[in-house]
């Protein structure tokens, strides 16, 4: 290599580094969130309109719940992301433990109508150090083209290797599944948690999820049990309600979810502590909070907002123009055989739950 | 150079001084990405001061503390007093982690005590913190207290073995529920052995065929072997999945060719079949290279030799091509060996749940439990084992020989 | 033994029906992807049209879907830069040492050398670890130095592998020839023994880059959002949704390991020659 070429070469590189390295600039945040449909939504609804808006560039990871990339970036000290998506009883935990920030509610911008922050959340949503945002559920679904007969009806029939033959997705995490095992089992929705609390209900559950474990493929991103069902990989499969109403509504598929016995929950924003773009970060968070952006997330996915003033503003699908309420997670019809996700179990339980639950998985 | 001309003693000094010289660099370079940040991993599987320096009042009250019953009440008031203060400067949720591996569950009750306590100023504290939780009425907790304040510990590698330190300092094995470590390690050698095999039965003829074919024909078909090793991991992971999944290419075929119907599909991916097959075209390559290179070097007039003795082609094959094939049969078995014990990548995606191996769990403790000082000490121990296998292979073969195409 | 099997005919035919399903086992499943890649369906199986040649059935939509992708080109972009970057500290690094290790009298000869191709045989996961943990306290955690600085070590083995093979064919009384008729050392290097090893460079250079474009587990812990490679890219799209559009790039992945296949093989050819 001579010398005229190892100037090219460096050239090269450093134009190279001029593309590909410019990271931390002061004006941009991680924002992290759950991929897929969903993460096109926030993307569309929140992340667009807020760059536009401030200014800020909002840089995009995905996850999958939990809290272990959270503590691994504060327990090393190397803090990368700024805001995240979490699951509320993660966002509890997170806070019990010193991994985010706290968020005063009555920082947060009024509703469209004026009213203020603190009285336009529903009650009880407002809880540890993040936002609420929205409604979601874990729910099963199935493909109908793959189920010719009888079709499933009840949580039971999802536990029903007899009646429904071939295998199953579930998430690769304990919480929801030990309740739908309960549930199956015959337990009446209201004394789920209370059975979960002792040890022969836990025996119960993981017995009950033992019947189906050699038909169970594991999911961990909730963009995959659409996919599974679509391509025949399995003939039901729990998931994220949103996920499966995207590939009804976008995709055309013939998916069709059982509203029974499924988990209704509320998601969090929230900030990691400690990170150097704090300021960023909080008016990410107030704007992602505000009833007007909650809407547009719902007006692309069926999440729906937990701001009382967000409601009416969702109305049709924003390209596919199907009304969104009978989608709903939080609508009445379906949340009548819902179970409320009881967060505070599961802030008490969790790290015995993974622990238990690995353990069954690798045997 | 000049001086190296002359092979005296002198120079010849020179000429080592001149090419340690030469090597140093890259020896440095290693020396700081590499062998440090091994070293540091390891450093962790015996070392960690969280808790030590989280609670160090606490630790020192437990120092007289005889592990019968439960501790004085200064212990519970300095433990207080600290569970405050690391909530204050935000640690309180890295030692809580450690304490919850020794004893499962303890997050939570630490970050909760931590929580209520936040405006309690007054003791008596035994009793306020056994009010929030029971657990704090348990000799348990407080050695699982104790055992996370050491800051050296051997506790990381009794885990991976399925070994677990008792309060009286006695070692015992872990509860039945809880040793899947040994288990896993066997299960990673049991499968690394059956590739092993594998790449050899499918690799050898292979590998003679392109060693007896002309030279054209020897290029040609050692391309077909070359494209798979050259092509990105991923894509060979990617293509088992397309073709092995129940709605893919190889399940469509069989149940057009009538071999079963629609409804009996095979599952032949996401479980230990999709490791094993994806694995073995993987590593496939590895063996038939080194088989080819030192079956290119047996001259075939001994076979031609051994028949006109009048020795069927089996026992001519057995007594002469076979132990001169071996030094390539161990190059290439061990290679195959080594890589497979560490691999990661394919059995996390086409593995499923049964088709994980160690270093998935490694991986596992450290993305998702966050258990690092065991993920690391199971590091070691796999590290370990691979290095004597490459001692192994550079008694045998020589690392320089490491056959790449 | 060819002769005798071959007299034994249903022996020779069976040797080569295995062999040939083995040649298919290695290159099939690869080649399968490439018309899967057209489908103008997001399905990985053959669909009737396809199977048809129904024109209709095939497409570029995968294709124009990861040409108008910005995260797949920015991955593209990172990939190439951290490739790029790597294969240059990998081989200015490898082939001194390679350099160096020639001389057979060097001390410690097979120490040196087992510590070179350690990084080879690691594990890569308990390698991704422990950079993790160290690069993340200096503050390179999520950085492209940090990636830089792994690859390198993790390509630097296969760089002092080839340039140390095609070294031992290299006639040392080339060296003393040049130093007798008064080249300094770096002349001599320059204008003699670089010519003569430049394909060994360039092939270790090659697997240098290769190595780097590959890898995906020391990017999964240590590469943050900037830092998104294809493979990273490919993991995650692997792992959540394979779509058709995966089948593209991995189709091109093909294309470009064939090219560096057929390049080392056209270097090798050459410096034997």
């Amino acid at each position: 290599m001579n010398d005229r070429q190892t100037t090219a070469v460096i050239t090269v590189l450093i134009a190279l580094c001029a593309a590909g390295c410019g990271s931390d600039e002061p004006d941009s945040i991680t924002a992290v969130s759950w991929g897929g449909s969903y993460g096109r939504a926030v993307q569309e609804g929140v992340n667009v309109p807020f760059t536009e808006s401030t200014g800020i560039r909002v840089d995009v990871e995905d996850y999958n719940g939990g809290l272990a990339q959270i503590r691994a970036q504060v327990d090393i000290g190397d803090i990368h992301w700024d805001v995240v998506d979490l699951e509320i009883s993660d966002a509890v935990r997170g806070c019990d433990e010193g991994l985010l920030e706290r968020i005063d509610v009555n920082a947060l911008e009024p509703g469209p109508d004026g009213t203020p922050a603190a009285e336009d959340f529903l009650t009880g949503s407002q809880v540890g150090c993040g936002v609420s945002t929205l409604f979601w559920s874990t729910v099963y679904a199935y493909n109908e083209n793959n189920i010719p007969g009888a079709r499933p009806t009840t949580m039971a029939d999802f536990f029903d290797l007899n009646a429904f033959p071939g295998r199953r997705g579930m998430r690769r995490v304990p919480q929801v599944n030990l309740e739908f095992a309960l549930i199956a089992d015959g337990v009446p929705l209201d004394q789920v948690y209370a059975q979960l609390d002792t040890p022969e209900g836990l025996d119960r559950a993981f017995a009950k999820l033992e019947t189906i474990k050699d038909e169970v493929i594991w999911w961990e991103a909730g963009a995959q049990p659409p996919q599974m069902l679509a391509d025949g990989e399995v003939i039901m499969t729990t998931a994220y309600n949103g996920r499966i109403f995207n590939a009804q509504v976008l995709e055309d598929q013939p998916f069709v979810i059982v509203w029974d016995g499924q988990l209704l929950d509320v998601g969090q924003i929230a900030i990691v502590a400690g990170t150097p773009r704090l300021e960023e970060a909080m008016r990410y968070v107030t704007f992602a909070s505000m009833a007007e952006s909650m809407a547009r997330i719902g007006r692309r996915i069926s999440y729906s907002p937990v701001r009382k003033s967000g409601m009416p503003l969702v109305t049709t699908h924003v390209t596919a123009g199907v009304d969104m309420e009978p989608h709903m997670p939080a609508s009445p019809a379906n949340a009548a055989r819902a179970l409320r996700y009881d967060w505070s179990w599961w802030v008490d339980h969790q790290d015995a739950m993974n622990e238990r639950f690995s353990a069954w998985l690798a045997r | 150079m000049a001086g190296s001309v002359r092979w005296s003693a002198g120079p010849l000094d020179r000429a080592q001084i001149r090419a340690l010289g030469l090597v140093a660099p890259l020896l440095l370079f290693i020396g700081v990405t590499f062998i440090a940040p091994l070293g540091t991993m390891l450093m962790r599987s015996v070392h960690d001061p969280v808790v030590a320096d989280a609670l160090p009042e606490t630790l020192a009250q437990l120092k007289s503390w005889d592990g019968e019953g439960l501790p004085p009440e200064a212990a519970y008031a300095a433990l207080a007093r600290e569970l405050r203060r690391a909530a204050a400067a935000r640690t309180l949720g890295q030692m809580a982690g450690r304490v919850n591996r020794v004893q499962v569950g303890l997050r939570s009750v630490v970050t909760r005590t931590a929580r209520e306590l936040r405006e309690v100023e007054q003791g008596p504290w035994r009793t306020q913190m056994a009010a929030v939780d029971s657990a704090w009425a348990d000799p348990a907790t407080w050695y699982a207290i104790q055992v996370t304040g050491e800051r050296f510990t051997a506790r990381h590698y009794l885990n991976a073995v399925d070994l677990q330190q008792l309060a009286d300092g006695s070692v015992a094995a872990q509860a039945e529920e809880r040793r899947i470590y040994v288990r896993l390690f066997l299960r990673t050698l049991a499968v690394s052995g059956l590739i092993t095999l594998l790449c050899l039965l499918l690799g050898y003829p292979v590998a003679h065929l392109i060693a007896n074919s002309s030279p054209r024909r020897a290029s040609l078909l050692l391309i077909l072997v070359l494209v798979p090793f050259w092509t990105s991991l991923l894509v060979r992971t990617t293509a088992w999945i397309v073709l092995l999944q129940s709605q893919g290419v190889l399940n469509d075929l069989m149940v057009s060719l009538g071999l079963i119907n629609d409804s009996g599909r095979l599952a032949m991916v996401y479980n230990m079949t999709g490791t094993i097959v994806a694995m073995t075209h993987v590593l496939l390559p590895f063996m038939v290279l080194p088989l080819y290179s030192v079956m290119r070097g047996i001259p075939a007039t001994h076979m031609n030799a051994a028949a006109s003795l009048g020795a069927t082609p089996l026992r001519a094959f057995w007594r002469v091509y076979w132990p001169q094939s071996l030094p390539g049969v161990g190059a290439g078995a061990l290679l195959v060996f080594i890589l497979a014990i560490g691999y990661y990548i394919t059995p996390a995606l086409v593995g499923g749940s049964s088709g994980q191996l160690i270093s998935n769990m490694i991986a596992y403790h450290m993305q998702t439990s966050l258990n690092w000082g065991l993920a690391a000490a199971l590091g070691g121990v796999l590290l370990a084992g691979v290095l004597i296998l490459y001692w192994l292979y550079d008694r045998l073969v020589g690392v320089e020989r490491m056959g790449l195409g | 033994m060819i002769m005798r099997i071959a007299q034994s005919g249903l022996g020779r035919i069976g040797y080569l029906a295995f062999c040939t399903i083995v040649f298919v086992f290695l290159v099939a499943p690869i080649i399968v992807i490439i018309p899967l890649s057209f489908n103008a369906e997001p399905y990985f199986t053959f669909t009737e049209g396809m199977l048809r040649l129904d024109p209709d059935a095939w497409s570029l939509r995968w294709y124009r879907e990861i040409i108008a992708n910005e995260v797949w080109m920015r991955s593209l972009i990172n990939s190439l830069f951290i490739g790029a970057s790597a294969t240059l500290l990998a081989t200015v690094l490898g082939t001194l040492a390679a350099l160096g290790l020639a001389n057979s009298t060097i001390p410690a000869r097979r120490l040196i050398m087992g510590i070179i191709i350690s990084p080879m045989v690691t594990p890569v996961i308990i390698a991704a670890a422990g950079m993790f943990f160290f690069y993340s306290a200096l503050g390179m955690g999520q950085t492209h130095l940090g990636l830089i600085l792994a690859h390198s070590v993790l390509g630097v083995p296969f760089v002092v592998v080839t340039v140390t093979a095609t070294l031992s064919a290299y006639d040392v009384n080339l060296t003393n020839a040049a130093a007798s008729l008064g080249a300094g050392p770096w002349t001599t290097f320059r204008r003699v023994q670089f010519p003569l090893i430049a394909p060994g460079i360039i092939s270790g250079a090659l697997f240098a880059f290769a190595v780097s474009f590959d890898e995906v587990v020391v990017v999964l812990f240590m590469g943050g959002v900037d830092q998104r490679t294809i493979p990273r890219q490919m993991w995650s799209g692997i792992r959540e949704q394979i779509s058709p559009a995966i089948l593209a790039v991995a189709t091109f992945l093909i294309v470009f390991a064939v090219l560096l296949l057929l390049t080392v093989g056209w270097l090798r050819r050459r410096s034997e020659s």
